[in-house]
């Protein structure tokens, strides 16, 4: 539960941390007029917030995750499996996508919106073919023996490749609804879902590395 | 005591708001206004209503339960197997499907944009989501009653191997349908959890700082962040154990042979599973402790008419308790031959986590401390809970220790501790919180008579169940048997007696129930009109231009001044002082006052 916990205490720090400063100095009881910026409140839009948010549960599953592979990976009869070459290149697609999707980001804050177009589709692309080659690797193991429930590293490896498809097609939705702003021409909206879907991608990507590396050496 | 603040403003000075005013969804059908509403009030009644009946369910079922532990042989309904179905569907459903959905669905969603002065969750469309899929989690619970072998008889903890292989009732169809329920209750969840925190962050109103804001929300707030933090660890653990189930992986699952049949496992770990499902059955219990804290303290200190005390630590000790209930997981798994210096670290961490706790526990018995006490249904209703809030966390510390957690283990005394301290205590204040905001969300009060004739029957007869329980513990009684017999030959007669008694208990409070939901229908209709702020309160969902609060809660969204607990301020004209009246006001009211005394003293 190492991997959990180490987050677990980061994230708990940093909210107890700022808690703290917020709070530290104030005299609750003194009544006064509403003055000044308080407390972050309007400092950022609801949207980052939440994706925040979110982008802290979704890092709290996957570390959990890790902490039970961890502690699975101990036991007897943990059996690790070849990695397909082909992750490299899913790897390199997916760094592809997010350069395209920070090259939309860029492309939204200058105005540039046929630099936004290009972006996003870049994007979409390399995720879409990132989740066939994901599938693909997928078929190779299966074809070489290596199936979910044949040992405990090969359902790790199914399982947490399974569930970062998965997370990046839920941005794919999320990619799509800002596409349908792009082409309206929504200037705002499509915006702030470039952005967010961006970091989202970025995170995303961080997130393939982690665990990729985690599978290579173990 | 409150010192106020002579700074003459006037509402131009203040400068714009720092959240611009939302567009709301405007539903025109009945459809659009109750059912796939979007208004945080409408969702919350929903939750409401729902986590009510489901704990209906939950509740019939634990009277079944007693009826076989009371009187055994006697009804051939109750089978061994339904017996451990009983168990194991009562605890889920009163844990999850009840506790946590009405305190963070249902009160935060009520409460949280009222309280905070926004004019609903930032993003409504996916709070309303985040209902409906609770309703199918719910739905998909209820399923499991009627597949065939029947609901998971697995006990709440779900623990593998036996949740998965045959031999335990409802390893079918019935552990898969509570675990895909549990996961589809955790995205559900995480949709109205984003909605809260970041309502919470970002949508208070101008004046509003962190500080000002009642207990009420800070409890909702620090339980929410566990929860987004910890039911990933319930999520994991159902998704490895439904592939464990389904597709023969061994996450979990060891090698063993079940019922005579070499099963195809090998070498899984139930040791992991426990430790995956403590990492969120740990803070699983603050998040339902702490919403009902800071309820429990706003309803306190309203009905002693005092402040309460020690705001500022009673902030800090619900952050503390929030960060601490990620470290004391393992205390649950004493018995699972851990390393004895893992114990201690764990037995450790738990005695610390007293410390805010009992730091809260001082601050409610402080408030009350030469308050003007008005003995309100509501704060009938918290005192009970005070008390036993202290006695299931004393019991606590016992079990806290590893040495003497050891023989007391899977007894009778951790099923008195556990309903005491988590399952009492919370619905005492969610009854109170009840009666407390009823008349802000139907317009009307409910009968006080009944209330109190509620109030006794339940805090009376939960106490006649749930003490002879630690005694019964002691003497070593099991928990979890259909029956006790020859392998528990060492249980006095008296021990089944006192079986008999508890039963009668909780038959009588089961009744005293319904006596609630009778008075909860009555007063929809026949309650004595409430009017806007019936208890004086000064919080903000009490000075909303409507009751029931319309669409958009306010008319103009409100300025505010103060912290929430100004009640008896020195020199105020009323015994309270609402978050936004402005301190002008009470500097004209007090001018006032000392004009009427220097005439008084004029005229002597």
């Amino acid at each position: 539960m190492t991997a959990a916990l180490i987050f677990l205490a980061l994230l708990m720090g940093a909210v107890v941390w700022w808690l703290v400063r917020q709070t530290i100095n104030v005299k609750p009881w003194v009544a006064s007029a509403p003055q000044g910026v308080q407390s972050g409140v309007g400092f950022l839009p609801p949207s980052k917030v939440a994706l925040g948010v979110l982008l802290a549960v979704i890092t709290s599953l996957f570390a959990l995750f890790i902490s039970a592979y961890s502690i699975r990976m101990e036991l007897a009869d943990w059996r690790p499996l070849p990695e397909p070459a082909l992750l490299w290149v899913n790897t390199a697609i997916l760094f592809a996508a997010s350069v395209g999707l920070q090259w939309a980001w860029r492309g939204a804050a200058r105005e540039n919106w046929p630099a936004v177009r290009l972006g996003t589709a870049v994007g979409a692309a390399c995720a879409l073919a990132f989740m066939i080659g994901q599938l693909i690797a997928w078929r190779q193991l299966t074809a070489a023996g290596y199936v979910v429930a044949g040992n405990p590293a090969n359902s790790f490896f199914y399982l947490l490749t399974g569930l970062h498809v998965l997370h990046l097609l839920g941005g794919l939705v999320a990619l799509a609804k800002t596409g349908g702003y792009i082409r309206m021409k929504a200037a705002a909206q499509a915006r702030s879902g470039v952005e967010l879907c961006a970091v989202y991608w970025h995170f995303l990507f961080v997130v393939w590395l982690i665990l990729f590396g985690l599978m290579l050496s173990t | 005591m409150a010192q106020v603040a002579h700074d003459a403003v006037t509402d131009a000075d203040l400068g714009p708001f720092e959240v611009e005013d939302v567009e709301l969804y405007h539903p025109k059908t009945f459809i659009g206004k109750y059912i796939w509403s979007q208004d945080a009030k409408v969702i919350a009644v929903q939750y409401g209503i729902t986590a009510i009946g489901i704990g209906l369910v939950a509740l019939a079922l634990s009277i079944l339960m007693r009826l076989q532990l009371g009187w055994p042989d006697t009804f051939s309904l109750i089978q061994p197997a339904n017996y451990l179905q009983f168990v194991t569907m009562h605890g889920m459903i009163m844990v999850i499907y009840l506790l946590t959905a009405l305190f963070l669905g249902g009160f935060g969603n009520y409460l949280i944009p009222l309280m905070c002065g926004a004019r609903d969750m930032v993003f409504p469309y996916v709070n309303m989501v985040s209902y409906w899929v609770y309703l199918a989690a719910v739905l998909i619970l209820v399923a499991s009653f009627f597949v065939p072998g029947g609901p998971t008889g697995a006990g709440w903890t779900l623990y593998p191997p036996q949740a998965v292989v045959g031999g335990t009732p409802g390893t079918g169809a019935g552990i898969i349908l509570m675990l895909i329920s549990l996961c589809v209750f955790i995205i559900g969840f995480t949709m109205g959890g984003l909605n809260y925190v970041v309502t919470v962050l970002q949508a208070r109103t101008r004046g509003m700082t962190l500080m000002r804001l009642p207990l009420t929300v800070w409890g909702i707030f620090m339980a929410t962040v566990l929860a987004l933090l910890a039911f990933p660890a319930l999520f994991v653990s159902c998704i490895m154990m439904i592939l464990d189930s389904l597709i023969g992986t061994s996450f979990f699952m060891p090698a063993m042979i079940a019922e005579g049949q070499q099963t195809a496992y090998e070498g899984g770990s139930p040791i992991l599973f426990q430790h995956l499902f403590w990492f969120f059955g740990h803070p699983e219990v603050y998040i339902v402790a702490l919403p009902a804290f800071g309820i429990v303290s706003d309803v306190l200190s309203t009905h002693a008419r005092k402040n309460i005390f020690g705001y500022r630590m009673m902030v800090w000790a619900i952050v503390a308790i929030g960060a601490l209930s990620f470290v004391v997981w393992a205390h649950h798994m004493y018995v699972s031959g851990m390393n004895p210096y893992f114990g201690f670290f764990f037995a450790t961490t738990t005695l610390i986590i007293a410390v805010p706790t009992a730091i809260k526990v001082y601050n409610w018995v402080l408030t009350l401390w030469r308050g003007n006490i008005q003995l309100t249904v509501p704060m009938l209703f918290a005192i009970g809970f005070i008390f036993t809030f202290i006695n299931g966390g004393l019991t606590g510390l016992f079990l806290g220790n590893v040495t003497v957690d050891l023989p007391l283990s899977d007894t009778y005394f951790v099923v008195a501790h556990f309903h005491m301290v988590m399952a009492v205590s919370p619905v005492l204040v969610v009854f109170g919180a009840i009666y407390h905001w009823y008349p802000k969300i139907t317009g009307r009060m409910l009968d006080d008579t009944l209330g109190k004739v509620h109030f006794w029957m339940t805090f009376l007869g939960t106490y006649a169940i749930y003490y002879p329980m630690h005694y019964l513990g002691f003497e070593g009684m099991p928990r979890r048997y259909y029956a006790y017999g020859t392998d528990t030959a060492f249980m006095s007669q008296s021990a089944h007696t006192l079986n008999e008694a508890i039963s009668i208990a909780a038959i009588f409070v089961a009744v005293a129930q319904m006596v609630f939901l009778y008075n909860m229908v009555r007063s929809l209709t026949k309650g004595k009109e409430a009017g806007p702020n019936p208890w004086n309160a000064t919080t903000l969902e009490w000075q909303t231009p409507h009751t029931p609060p319309k669409h958009g809660n306010f008319d103009e969204l409100p300025s505010v001044y103060r912290w929430a607990y100004d009640y008896g301020v020195p020199g105020a004209e009323q015994d309270f002082i609402p978050q936004n009246v402005p301190s002008e006001e009470l500097a004209a009211a007090r001018a006032k006052d000392e004009g009427a005394q220097g005439e008084g003293k004029a005229d002597g």
